[in-house]
């Protein structure tokens, strides 16, 4: 089932264009990997989707992205519900300077999903489970989140992510900053997250990709010059820049 | 003619220069490598000719006039004069060699002043004979020694080191210099009026002390329930309050504007017109209070029925206000600037909006250096002195009312030094101990600001 389909989108940081004419369909519950070299556009276009280009002044968003059939650029969406409804994992663990708890706990609180304190211990001891983080934390909720390593960081993350119940869940580059044992972690991880979640995730590690991932888009300069199941990608593209790129000849 | 040798010794330094770095290119041009780039060997002259001349101008300042003194005064010596005489006869002597002898001159003086002359002249001229032939000698000296691989990096970068280690220096003992002066006074005036009294007293008259004849021996019962200083660390701290209740809602309101609202065209404009008012002159500060502020709400409170001071705590401390919002919106600016965008990101990801993100995580992460600003802003308010002096009366009333006129810690100083003073007495060490209590709170103050600030930084670098 299609979740996510974006329609001609074209990304203009002031005249400068970034993406060009991207057409891609998303898959639920399964997961799409992004690949491509530095400064092709798939960072840009994961921003997209849950509208964080708006954030940067210059930046200009033209074209279709449809989730669950309604179109996110349209005037009449509203960026808060759809960040509710669209998680996202940054490159760097960027945990808030507050206790665990309130990592965990501020998505739940700023769109009011608990009535009770009981009900919010609920939401974080699930969130932090999810995010296999729980066993580790469970005996100082009350400690800053930034004491965490960079990995139990980024779990922490993931965990404030699906905090909200995401219906899909945007990942840049989440392991980038970790080393090889945390790294497959999150991997395990996000296997578990697609069970309940569609997740997006932009890497530069041909290998997580592979692993990982069920869909892969290929990007150079701000083009998708080739998406398709993962298997078909690394085994059989179709383009000899595919190709090229996943032996490792350029990028 | 200090001027004349002094030039001389600059270009000779500059030669000096020149000599070492085109010796160093001799070298080089015989194809030996060297040891330092060839500017070091010019330096390294030029630091040879330096410390020389600086010395021998150091030992001439130290020397010169006690030795002129005592050649000049031996004439006198054996004659029975007093020391304070011989002083006397000194000065005598040298305003009568500048032409400003006013007095009766004797044909002594006279004598004694040409004597003085031209031992100041000899002194001169010995000096610069001195000093430069020194100077070429060691210049000479050196020249000769450096060679392909005679170290000149290692002289010439601890001579660095030595000179920034002076300034630094020279900083850091004149600040010592002025604490201990005013340690010293303040426990002259301790000893007159007691601890207690000072700080625990409620009359603060010094006026009284103006009564007192010099010629008088000191009574230290006088002065009770003169130096009370209560009403005006409370007149201090009440304006200060007042000023800060203007400056840190608009400061911190208009801080957070410039770092999270503003669009970066209007920040540009905006944020240069707001520290012009850091650059107004207090005093253009303390007549717009005194002048323009001050009668303003006099009448207002008069049109209301309220009995208001002209020169009022409120008018004193809004416009002390206003001079502190550019400090507080500038740095908590700053600070909120350099909270990382990852975690503006990471809660708009998460659906937050604008001000809940301000609210929720930009704030509390900033909160250290915003604490910080605040607390230099409220130590600056402690200082300000101007605007007090003239919007705010002298008379140190104990009173909370913002209507009436009180006092601070710094008008009060200015109300004892301005005019004739004599030193050693307890009204002009008043001031001291005000100055030293005033320097103490803000020391303090700095102090908290600076480590709240450190505190800040180590959680994000």
């Amino acid at each position: 089932m299609i979740k996510i389909k974006a329609k001609d989108v074209d990304v203009f940081y002031g005249k400068k264009q970034a993406l060009y004419n991207i057409s891609l369909d998303i898959e639920e519950n399964q997961v799409t990997a992004l690949i491509g070299p530095s400064g092709c556009g798939k960072s840009t276009f994961l921003r997209c989707l849950n509208r964080m280009n708006d954030v940067i002044d210059i930046c200009n968003v033209k074209g279709e992205i449809l989730i669950n059939d309604f179109n996110i650029n349209d005037k009449s969406c509203d960026v808060v519900r759809l960040r509710e409804k669209i998680g996202m994992v940054f490159q760097k663990p960027n945990p808030f300077p507050k206790t665990l708890y309130e990592n965990v706990s501020y998505g739940p609180t700023i769109h009011g999903m608990a009535q009770s304190k009981q009900e919010m211990d609920e939401i974080v001891e699930t969130s932090l489970k999810k995010a296999a983080l729980w066993e580790e934390v469970k005996d100082r909720l009350h400690e800053p989140g930034t004491g965490l390593s960079g990995g139990q960081q980024q779990r922490l993350c993931i965990a404030r992510a699906i905090s909200v119940r995401p219906e899909v869940i945007l990942m840049d580059e989440p392991c980038s900053a970790l080393d090889p044992i945390a790294t497959a972690q999150i991997e395990e991880l996000i296997d578990e997250l697609k069970k309940e979640h569609t997740i997006i995730i932009v890497t530069h590690s041909m290998a997580q990709a592979a692993r990982v991932s069920q869909n892969t888009g290929f990007f150079h300069l701000g083009h998708l010059i080739e998406h398709g199941p993962t298997d078909k990608i690394f085994k059989n593209p179709d383009n000899t820049k595919t190709q090229d790129y996943i032996t490792g000849r350029f990028g | 003619m200090n001027l004349i040798l002094f030039t001389f010794i600059v270009l000779l330094g500059f030669t000096s220069y020149y000599f070492g770095r085109r010796k160093a290119y001799t070298i080089q041009s015989s194809k030996k490598r060297l040891t330092a780039l060839p500017q070091f060997y010019g330096y390294y002259l030029a630091i040879w000719c330096a410390i020389p001349a600086f010395i021998i101008f150091s030992l001439w300042a130290i020397f010169e006039p006690t030795i002129v003194k005592l050649l000049v005064l031996s004439d006198y010596s054996n004659q029975g004069y007093l020391d304070d005489e011989l002083n006397l006869i000194y000065e005598k002597t040298k305003s009568l060699s500048r032409g400003q002898f006013t007095g009766e001159i004797t044909p002594f003086i006279e004598a004694s002043a040409e004597k003085y002359l031209s031992l100041r002249s000899i002194a001169q001229s010995s000096k610069a004979v001195i000093v430069l032939s020194i100077i070429i000698a060691s210049v000479a000296y050196a020249y000769k020694r450096i060679s392909s691989n005679s170290r000149t990096r290692e002289p010439v970068e601890k001579f660095l080191n030595a000179v920034l280690f002076t300034a630094s220096l020279a900083a850091i003992l004149t600040t010592l210099g002025i604490v201990f002066s005013l340690i010293f006074q303040t426990i002259d005036f301790f000893k007159v009026i007691p601890l207690f009294d000072f700080v625990f007293g409620t009359h603060w008259y010094p006026a009284k002390a103006f009564v007192r004849d010099s010629s008088e021996a000191l009574d230290p019962t006088m002065y009770s329930d003169t130096f009370g200083a209560v009403p005006i660390f409370a007149g201090t701290f009440f304006i200060a309050l007042i000023a800060m209740c203007v400056a840190i809602p608009i400061g911190l309101m208009s801080g957070i504007y410039l770092a999270e609202y503003a669009s970066s065209k209007v920040r540009q404009y905006a944020k240069p017109l707001i520290e012009i008012l850091a650059g107004i002159p207090t005093v253009v500060y303390g007549f717009f209070a005194a002048l323009t502020v001050g009668p303003f709400l006099k009448e207002l409170g008069t049109s209301m029925g309220l009995e208001v001071s002209a020169e009022s705590a409120l008018a004193a401390g809004g416009v002390m206000g206003i001079m502190i919002i550019p400090f507080i919106s500038s740095l908590s600016d700053d600070v909120i600037t350099s909270v990382p965008q990852s975690l503006r990101d990471g809660s708009y990801a998460m659906g937050a909006t604008k001000s809940e993100t301000i609210k929720r995580v930009i704030f509390p992460a900033a909160l250290p250096g915003i604490v910080g600003s605040i607390l230099l802003g409220v130590s600056r308010a402690i200082g300000e002195t101007m605007i007090v002096v003239m919007a705010s009366g002298l008379a140190a009333n104990l009173t909370f009312n913002p209507l009436e006129s009180t006092s601070t810690i710094t008008a009060q100083i200015v109300v004892i030094l301005i005019g004739d003073q004599a030193f050693g007495d307890p009204k002009t060490q008043a001031a001291f101990a005000l100055g030293m209590s005033l320097f103490l709170v803000t020391l303090c103050l700095n102090i908290v600001a600076l480590r709240v600030v450190k505190k800040y930084r180590e959680k994000y670098e």
